[in-house]
């Protein structure tokens, strides 16, 4: 029994961005969010890599077939979020800020139902080479 | 003669719409990067300057004078910024990596003191996708 196999897939997309607080007066959002608060939005390169964990399927050896992944991601991610504006391109972040933590859960959202439930799925996003974020939290990291 | 790199980097939104032209045609020659409410990029900036290291300090440039240059005159001006509204060296400028490597050449290259000289701007939009500049 050979037991489980992590697989990844990694992936991008561009997109602008704005962190602000409508409950806040400007100055709050500038004291909490600094420049990126900026009103006429700020951008990224994201990056994201997607983890699944299962056992290979005896039949073809696979956890999943890495291009369905791929495509799967691109239908459903990319397609949504590539060259668009998080805050009013997309309907996932009307009610809360387009931070790294939350792009990363919305993601992890949109695939869990995607995705065969035998598979554990964990998200980590990059917004820059610097920053980046995981989710689900479990006790095997990357 | 010695080339010296500083590299630096800011994150900005923008997008490619030639407002002469009809939303069809900019969609049609700038695909998703026309789309109306912006996108952004993690840009990375590579100043490169050349000349001869300075006998009394083996120093071509002093790089932390290069750097304090480059975001003084150029990153601080475009970090966290939409380069079509926010930045006053790209007005009426269509925002592709190319004219912003143009742009920041003359943002730099008066601050660069002489003999030293600007000798290239290399600016990645993506990790796939960079422009060099050399002044010409």
């Amino acid at each position: 029994m050979p037991g489980k196999v992590a697989v990844y897939r990694k992936e991008h997309f561009n997109a602008a961005h704005r962190l602000f607080n409508p409950a806040w007066n400007n100055d709050k959002n500038n004291a909490v969010f600094g420049k990126c608060n900026n009103p006429n939005f700020h951008g990224h390169n994201y990056e994201i890599i997607v983890r699944l964990v299962g056992e290979p399927d005896p039949e073809t050896g696979y956890v999943i077939d890495l291009k369905a992944l791929s495509d799967l991601i691109k239908e459903n991610v990319l397609k949504k979020f590539d060259h668009k504006n998080l805050n009013l391109d997309t309907p996932y972040f009307k009610n809360r800020n387009p931070t790294a933590e939350n792009i990363c859960i919305v993601i992890y959202d949109i695939l869990r139902e995607k995705i065969d439930k035998r598979l554990d799925i964990q998200v980590r996003l990059y917004e820059t080479e610097r920053n980046f974020v995981e989710y689900p939290v479990t006790k095997e990291n990357f | 003669m010695v080339y010296l790199t500083r590299r630096e980097h800011f994150n900005a939104a923008h997008k490619l719409y030639n407002h002469s032209w009809s939303r069809e045609k900019n969609e049609e020659v700038f695909g998703k990067c026309a789309n109306e409410n912006w996108h952004g990029h993690n840009y990375e900036l590579l100043v490169t300057v050349k000349g001869n290291p300075d006998p009394d300090t083996g120093f071509l440039f002093d790089v932390k004078r290069l750097s304090n240059i480059i975001r003084e005159h150029a990153t601080e001006k475009l970090d966290h910024k939409n380069l079509n509204v926010d930045v006053e060296f790209m007005e009426g400028q269509m925002c592709s990596t190319e004219n912003l490597a143009i742009a920041i050449w003359k943002q730099i290259e008066p601050h660069i003191p002489s003999p030293v000289k600007l000798h290239c701007i290399k600016l990645y939009e993506t990790p796939r996708i960079y422009v060099e500049y050399f002044g010409e």
